[in-house]
């Protein structure tokens, strides 16, 4: 059974006008991708690829200039399902000061359940269960300015939570965090995910994009690659022609498999991105040279 | 140096000030500046004093965070009480030198004046900002002037405008020393000069800073909607506002030192 689509874009294309009214720029064009329910897809591409762009056409901030994108059946294009469209899928953005709007974490929380007319009791239960969520409970009358990068953005995601979207879109929501706050979104978001979340992730970091069950790599607009990060990271020549690589750990088995004393004894399977998988091989590879080259 | 205003920020507890209703709070507030403006003798202003005291230990707030506050209404205060002294006359002069003249009551309109400031911010301060979450003002002020919205008053919008205003200080102040800083590490000069030239000076900050927060504000924008912000109807709120017993006791001891002051 196949499984239920939950964002289809069917030939969008976005173009953004330019100071010479003549031109437009095509930011996104001609592209059809379908979103599955439940699904983790991870959106990939250098600046100016067009991803950004692609995440903000699947709520309603813009639309299509041709084509059409459905959520839930709902067209983005009709203003009078912009709100129960926006209520479906959620949206992180980048920078987490600015998509704070209160001055204390848990009102902040509340601020979509209270623009929606959720009654007061209903949006305690959902403030606190979006923010035991994401981790940041204890926080719960704190200040936002006062807290790190990572738990600020954690912050604005248990926001989207409140809202109970069915789609979680995390617009490069990682760019502007340290590593261990990059590491703490991650961690969130697979744990979303395997609650049942759609998750988006628009990102640049590869790393990232291994994490989800599915990359769309973007290229100058158009969708370059689609399928399981296996599968894309499997062919890192073409990536790096658009100017990506491939996770430092695919890289080491590719280079590994590609070394005149290896090359013919042992081959690393393509597009390895986890590692203990790649240590599991690396292993193996000692066991086929015999015992002397085993490390002690 | 910005990052010592705390005049309008929110210091979190749960003091009895920080639990009254805001809407009581604001009636409070009212009362407290109509009194300071009755104040005009010695033992007014004592009360004055004392009430103002009262307040501040009943908050619980750190006398260094009240001082802090206070830091920017030094110039004012010591402004108006320096007019004061030389332009008020009284009829036995204090002292005279060089054509001017003092005369006691100069000195006492001099007292008064810093009181009245002083205590006017202090005590606004600690009844209103201090104590009370920006979100829980704006509730405040919303539901407390929400008969205004049928004679088309903005007051929601007035509300919402004032809350980003609040939550986004200490990230502008924030801004502005990153930027102080980048524009110092470039070899601008910010201390040396006149006025005018550290004034001028100034421009290089402000140019980038503005440029900031209207990004920023179109960033906010989105991220509302996105939050389905659509104005402030049929928008709810988390916390409801119940009068407790606190907050009537408040208002009987304010209408008594109201009417004190007016007597007295």
């Amino acid at each position: 059974m196949p499984k239920e689509i939950i964002i289809s874009a069917e030939n969008i294309s976005f173009e953004y006008p330019t100071d010479d009214m003549s031109v437009n720029h095509a930011a996104v064009s001609n592209v059809s991708i379908a979103i599955e329910k439940g699904s983790f897809v991870a959106i990939l591409g250098h600046n100016g690829s067009g991803k950004s762009t692609l995440a903000k056409l699947f709520n309603g901030i813009l639309v299509p200039t041709e084509g059409k994108i459905f959520v839930k059946g709902m067209d983005t294009s009709d203003d009078d399902l912009l709100f129960e469209l926006r209520k479906t899928v959620g949206m992180v953005f980048q920078n987490p000061d600015n998509q704070l709007v209160a001055t204390i974490v848990e009102e902040d929380v509340a601020f979509a359940p209270e623009n929606l007319g959720v009654q007061p009791a209903e949006i305690r239960k959902r403030v606190d269960k979006a923010l035991e969520t994401v981790g940041m409970k204890e926080y719960a009358s704190h200040a936002p300015h006062k807290l790190s990068g990572g738990q600020k953005q954690r912050v604005a995601i248990a926001g989207i939570l409140a809202m109970e979207p069915e789609c979680i879109v995390l617009d490069e929501s990682t760019a502007m965090l340290d590593p261990a706050g990059r590491a703490e979104i991650m961690k969130t978001i697979k744990r979303l995910n395997e609650n049942g979340m759609t998750v988006i992730l628009i990102t640049h970091y590869m790393d990232e994009a291994a994490e989800a069950d599915r990359i769309i790599v973007m290229n100058d607009g158009k969708v370059e690659a689609d399928g399981a990060p296996r599968k894309i990271f499997s062919e890192p020549g073409k990536l790096s022609a658009i100017g990506l690589d491939v996770p430092q750990i695919t890289e080491l088995t590719e280079l590994l498999s590609s070394s005149d004393i290896i090359k013919n004894k042992f081959s690393f399977p393509k597009g390895i991105t986890d590692e203990d998988e790649a240590a599991d091989y690396i292993e193996r590879l000692f066991d086929s040279f015999g015992a002397a080259v085993r490390p002690q | 140096m910005l990052k010592d205003i705390t005049l309008g920020q929110f210091f979190p507890g749960d003091s009895i000030v920080h639990k009254l209703d805001p809407r009581m709070k604001i009636i409070l507030m009212m009362i407290y500046v109509a009194a300071v403006f009755f104040a005009d003798t010695w033992l007014t202003f004592s009360l004055l004093i004392i009430c103002t005291l009262a307040l501040i230990i009943v908050s619980k707030l750190s006398v260094g965070t009240i001082l802090k506050g206070m830091k920017p209404i030094v110039f004012i205060a010591a402004f108006t009480a320096v007019i004061n002294i030389f332009w008020s006359t009284g009829e036995t002069p204090l002292v005279s030198f060089w054509g001017i003249t003092i005369y006691p009551e100069g000195l006492r309109m001099a007292v008064f004046t810093i009181i009245r400031i002083v205590s006017l911010v202090t005590g606004t301060s600690v009844l209103l900002t201090y104590t009370t979450s920006p979100m829980a003002l704006t509730d405040g002020i919303e539901r407390l002037f929400s008969p205004l919205k049928k004679i088309h008053v903005p007051v929601h919008e007035f509300a919402m405008m004032m809350t980003i205003a609040l939550r986004f200080i200490p990230t502008l102040v924030e801004e502005t020393e990153k930027i102080t800083n980048a524009q110092k590490a470039r070899g601008a000069d910010f201390e040396s000069g006149n006025l005018l030239a550290r004034a001028k000076a100034m421009i290089p900050v402000l140019i980038p800073l503005f440029v900031s927060a209207f990004r920023r504000a179109d960033e906010l924008a989105v991220a509302m909607e996105c939050r389905l912000y659509h104005g402030g109807e049929g928008r709810t709120r988390m916390k409801v506002l119940k009068l407790s017993v606190s907050d009537i006791v408040f208002l009987i001891i304010s209408i008594a030192f109201f009417a004190l002051m007016v007597v007295l």
